[in-house]
């Protein structure tokens, strides 16, 4: 029980301040792009993820700071496609973390690894959007 | 000073570099900042009972997961049963990608399969603990949804990389 309590409290310690940073960085950063949101995300079935993949792949961080960012960015107007692979490739892709994935695990592993998670970010994205439409 | 917040860990130092952000700016536009931080401060209030059910489950599961559990299921001999504690673990475990690389590293020199560690690694959204942030900004259809499709996309990408890895020569160099 106190081994899972410090366990627990470590990744507190680990998450909570990435979550305030991301959440001040949103709320100074979304005033100043919001404008823009709607002219970049189209909606587009292609662009969007592909857009969102590529600003997910960038970090590679504990799921729940995605779905923090991801959440705030579908509220400013961010299309639901775009948020969707990010989400998904922040947590499935990580360039910044290559090197440390590359020494782990191997070159040809990260490489291929990554470039699929990558792809897969994007027809996950498109493939839940559609799914949502035809059920809901 | 420099040496103590050399020390700080990355998610804090980020925080620290935001508050300065907020600081600086707040010499070129006051009201924007007050506005921007009052956000923020909303936004964190929303969030807060959300955070506090996501560290509760992740107690939970601490309590029950036993790591060493884990790792004696996905060795090169794990069959069926190594997919499901591969997306199992990758499911449970909740750790930064500097934990985790070093710890598939670590079960590789044990005889892990390149299949599981993909299937480990592109399972990390559907990590029940976090799941309530998930629905809390999308919404439960969507949540359900999406970590289906990851499910069922981690087992291709596993296939995938066991191929790519020429995984059965591995099998038989082990």
């Amino acid at each position: 029980m106190k081994k899972a309590f410090q366990k627990t409290l470590e990744t507190l310690k680990i998450s909570l301040p990435i979550i305030i940073g991301i959440l001040m960085l949103i709320s100074i950063i979304n005033p100043l792009f919001e404008k823009y949101y709607p002219k970049i995300f189209t909606g587009n079935y292609f662009i969007d993820p592909l857009i969102g993949a590529v600003a997910g792949s960038i970090s590679f961080g504990i799921p729940i700071a995605s779905y923090v960012t991801g959440g705030e960015l579908l509220k400013e107007g961010v299309s639901l496609l775009a948020v969707t692979a990010f989400i998904l490739a922040w947590s499935t892709v990580g360039v910044m973390f290559m090197p440390l994935e590359i020494s782990n695990l191997g070159k040809k592993f990260a490489i291929w690894r990554n470039s699929l998670n990558f792809i897969s970010s994007i027809i996950i994205a498109i493939l839940t959007i559609i799914t949502l439409k035809i059920i809901l | 000073m420099i040496d103590k917040i050399k020390k700080l860990p990355g998610g804090v130092k980020f925080m620290l570099s935001m508050a300065v952000v907020y600081l600086i700016a707040i010499f070129v536009d006051k009201s924007f900042v007050l506005s921007s931080f009052n956000k923020f401060v909303q936004t964190l209030i929303e969030l807060l009972p959300i955070l506090v059910l996501v560290f509760g489950v992740i107690f939970i599961v601490n309590i029950f997961l036993n790591p060493e559990t884990i790792k004696k299921h996905l060795g090169h001999d794990s069959g069926l049963k190594g997919w499901f504690y591969a997306s199992l673990g990758s499911v449970l475990i909740v750790s930064p990608p500097y934990v985790i690389f070093p710890l598939l590293g670590q079960l590789k020199k044990h005889g892990m399969k390149y299949s599981l560690m993909a299937v480990f690694l592109g399972n990390r959204n559907v990590q029940p603990a976090f799941l309530p942030v998930m629905v809390y900004y999308f919404g439960l259809p969507f949540t359900v949804v999406i970590s289906v499709y990851i499910l069922i996309f981690s087992v291709l990408s596993g296939i995938v990389m066991g191929r790519v890895m020429e995984e059965n020569d591995l099998v038989k160099m082990a």
